[in-house]
C-alpha cells in the first residue's frame, strides 16, 4: 500500500518535471529573502558580528531583549508607535468608507468617474513626492499655505517643525495619499446592492441618509470587517518611508517609531542584534495582533481572513 | 431615479460640493508645483499662489539638466524600472503557474509557505545581512532581486492562471506540448491584461522606490530619482549648486526644487490615463478570495 503510493507520487513528480523546474527559482527567491532572515533573528539572541555570520556569532540569550524593556527610550517609542497607530485606525480607516459612500450616492456617472480620477492620482506617486510637496506648500519660509495664513491671520504655523503638529501632518499625509484608491474595493462590494432595497426603503419613507445607514453600510459590512483585520495586521507599521522622510531633529521625540529607531539603531550605529530584538518583538506583535482580531472576528460570526 | 424631495437636493448639493473640494484637493498641489516650476523668478519672488504662471521661463530646467546630477539619476532610475520589472514578471509568472495546477504535488505546502511570508519577516537588519551578504550592496541589484516577488501579486496571479479551462491545457498536452510549451503558448498570451496590470504595478513601485536604495547604495552615483528627490527638497542639500552660481543665472532655488518633483512624478502622469483603464480591475482582481 504504502509501497504503491510512493512509486504513484514518484511518477506525478516525473510527469510534472518541467513545472518543478519552473517553481523553482520563485521558490529559491522565498527561501533566501524570506526565510534566511527569519532564520537571521537568531542575532537578536546573540551578539552578532558581520564576518562571523548568523551561525558563528557568540550566544547571549536574552540580554537585549532585557534591555529593550528595561530601557525607559522602549516606552517612548512603544508609545509613538501606538499613538501613531490608534491615530491610523480613528481617522484614516473610516475615511475611505465615507468617500466611497459618497461617490456611490453620485448618480451622474461622468461627474463620479471625474472625481475618481482625481482622488485615485495621489496613491501612484512616491512618499518622497507627497512629503517633498508637503515641505514646499507649508514651510514657514515662502511655503504658499503660510504665506496666505499669514495674510488672513497675521500668523504662521510651524506645521513641519513644532511637535505638536506631527502626528496632524502624518495622518493628514496618509489621508491625502490613500484616501481615494481606498474606496475601490468599497464601491466594488457596493455593485452588488440589490437596488429594489433602495426602492422598499424609500417606499418605508427613508431619507437619503437613512438608506445609507439602513441599506448601503450592512451590505458592505463584511468587507470593513476584512480590510479591519488586515489593518490591524500591520497596526504597528506607521509607514515607516513616510516617518523616516519626516522625522527631523525637532520632532524626535514624538515622531521616532520602532521601524525608524531598527534603522537609526542597527544600520546607522551598529548595534546590530539590539536593533534586531526590536524588529523582532514589533514582529511578534504584529503576528499576535492579526491571529487575534481573525480569531475575533470569527467569534463574532463574521467570516475571517484566514 | 432622481431624488426630487427637498431633503434630497440638499443632500445632493452638499455631497456634490464635498466630491468636489475633495477632487481639487488631490489634484491642485500637483499643478501648483507643475506651474511655479515653469515660472519666472521675479513672478515667484513676488510669492502667492501660481495656478497659472504670466511669465513663463524654463531656467529652472535649463538648469537642473546642466548639472546632470539628474540626468544621471533620471538614467538610473528608468534602468532599474524597466529591468526590474522584467525580472518581477518573469519570477511572479514562472512561479504562479505551476501554483495553479491543481494536481501539482506539495503545491499547498508552497503556498503555505508564501503566505507566512505575509504575516511574518525577518525586519530590516536580517534581511540587511543577507542582501549584503550576497555581494549585492552597492549595486543596482539590490533594487531589484531582493523585491523580486510580491507574494500578494503571486496569489492573484495564480488565481488569475487557475481559471484558464483545463481542457485547453490538455488539448496543447496531446498536440505535444510539455508544460514550459503550454506556459508560453497558452497561459501567457490568455492572460494579457492581468499581466499589464502587474507590470504597471511593479513599475510604478520601481519608479518610486526610496528606502531601499538609501539602504542599500552608499555611492551617490548611483541615486536613484527619489534620493535625489530627498536631498534636495527635504534635506534641502545644495546638490543644486552654489547660491553664487544660481544668483548670476537668476533662478530661484524653490523653482528648481519644483522642477525636481516634476521630474520624479512626470512618468507616473504619463502613464496614468492608460494605468487607470486597468488598475481598477487590478485591485478587484486582488479582491477575490483565494
Amino acid at each position: 500500500m504504502r509501497k504503491e503510493s510512493a512509486g504513484k507520487l514518484f511518477k506525478d513528480v516525473v510527469r510534472d518535471k518541467w513545472l518543478y523546474i519552473m517553481l523553482l527559482p520563485g521558490v529559491l527567491y522565498f527561501l533566501i529573502f524570506k526565510y534566511v532572515p527569519m532564520y537571521g533573528l537568531v542575532m537578536a539572541f546573540q551578539d552578532f558580528r558581520p564576518g562571523l555570520g548568523f551561525t558563528n556569532s557568540p550566544w547571549v540569550g536574552l540580554k537585549h531583549f532585557e534591555r529593550l524593556f528595561g530601557e525607559p527610550q522602549f516606552w517612548r517609542l512603544f508609545r509613538n508607535t501606538l499613538l501613531l497607530a490608534i491615530y491610523n485606525l480613528v481617522f484614516f480607516f473610516p475615511a475611505p468608507i465615507l468617500l466611497a459612500l459618497m461617490l456611490n450616492e453620485v448618480r451622474r456617472e461622468k461627474f463620479k468617474r471625474f472625481v475618481q480620477t482625481l482622488v485615485y492620482i495621489p496613491h501612484f506617486v512616491s512618499w518622497v513626492v507627497v512629503v517633498g510637496i508637503c515641505y514646499i506648500l507649508f514651510t514657514t519660509e515662502n511655503g504658499v499655505v503660510n504665506e496666505l495664513l499669514y495674510r488672513l491671520t497675521g500668523e504662521k504655523i510651524p506645521f513641519l517643525l513644532s511637535p505638536e503638529w506631527f502626528r496632524t501632518v502624518i495622518v493628514s499625509q496618509q489621508i491625502w495619499k490613500e484616501v481615494g484608491w481606498g474606496t475601490i474595493i468599497f464601491l466594488a462590494a457596493l455593485t452588488g446592492v440589490d437596488m429594489q432595497l433602495y426602492e422598499a426603503a424609500r417606499i418605508d419613507g427613508a431619507s437619503r441618509l437613512r438608506q445609507i445607514w439602513h441599506v448601503t453600510l450592512p451590505a458592505i459590512r463584511s468587507t470593513i470587517v476584512i480590510l479591519l483585520i488586515l489593518r490591524l495586521g500591520n497596526f504597528l507599521d506607521t509607514g515607516f518611508e513616510q516617518i523616516f522622510l519626516m522625522l527631523t531633529a525637532t520632532n524626535r521625540e514624538v515622531g521616532e517609531v520602532f521601524d525608524t529607531f531598527v534603522y537609526t539603531k542597527g544600520l546607522t550605529q551598529g548595534q546590530y542584534s539590539y536593533s534586531a530584538a526590536v524588529g523582532m518583538f514589533k514582529s511578534v506583535v504584529a503576528l499576535a495582533l492579526v491571529l487575534g482580531a481573525n480569531w475575533t472576528a470569527k467569534k463574532f460570526g463574521q467570516e475571517g481572513v484566514y | 431615479m432622481r431624488d426630487r424631495t427637498p431633503g434630497g437636493r440638499l443632500f445632493d448639493a452638499v455631497n456634490y460640493a464635498i466630491l468636489s473640494a475633495v477632487a481639487c484637493v488631490c489634484i491642485l498641489p500637483f499643478i501648483y508645483v507643475l506651474a511655479v516650476s515653469f515660472t519666472s523668478p521675479e513672478e515667484v519672488a513676488r510669492g502667492g499662489l501660481i495656478l497659472f504662471p504670466r511669465e513663463w521661463s524654463l531656467a529652472a530646467y535649463e538648469y537642473i539638466f546642466s548639472t546632470g546630477t539628474l540626468t544621471n539619476s533620471l538614467l538610473i532610475t528608468v534602468y532599474v524600472t524597466v529591468v526590474g520589472t522584467l525580472i518581477n514578471l518573469i519570477f511572479t509568472t514562472t512561479m504562479a503557474y505551476p501554483l495553479s495546477r491543481t494536481r501539482l504535488r506539495g503545491r499547498q505546502g508552497v503556498l503555505l509557505g508564501v503566505l507566512i511570508t505575509m504575516l511574518f519577516s525577518g525586519g530590516m537588519i536580517p534581511t540587511y545581512f543577507v542582501v549584503s551578504g550576497l555581494g549585492l550592496t552597492n549595486t543596482l541589484w539590490s533594487l531589484m532581486i531582493p523585491s523580486a516577488i510580491s507574494a500578494f501579486n503571486l496569489i492573484v496571479l495564480k488565481n488569475f492562471f487557475q481559471q484558464i479551462p483545463s481542457e485547453v491545457e490538455d488539448s496543447a498536452k496531446i498536440d505535444g506540448c510539455n508544460d514550459v510549451e503550454v506556459f508560453f503558448r497558452i497561459a501567457l498570451p490568455l492572460s494579457g491584461p492581468a499581466i499589464a496590470t502587474f507590470a504597471l504595478f511593479y513599475s510604478v513601485d520601481h519608479w518610486n522606490t526610496f528606502f531601499n536604495a538609501v539602504l542599500y547604495l552608499n555611492d551617490s552615483s548611483k541615486w536613484t530619482i527619489q534620493v535625489y528627490l530627498r536631498e534636495i527638497v527635504i534635506l534641502a542639500q545644495s546638490n543644486i549648486g552654489d547660491s553664487s552660481r544660481l544668483e548670476e543665472m537668476n533662478i530661484q532655488p524653490l523653482t528648481i526644487r519644483m522642477a525636481v518633483v516634476v521630474f520624479a512624478t512626470l512618468p507616473i502622469m504619463l502613464v496614468y490615463p492608460f494605468l487607470q483603464k486597468h488598475f481598477v480591475k487590478g485591485v478587484m482582481l486582488g479582491s477575490v478570495k483565494g
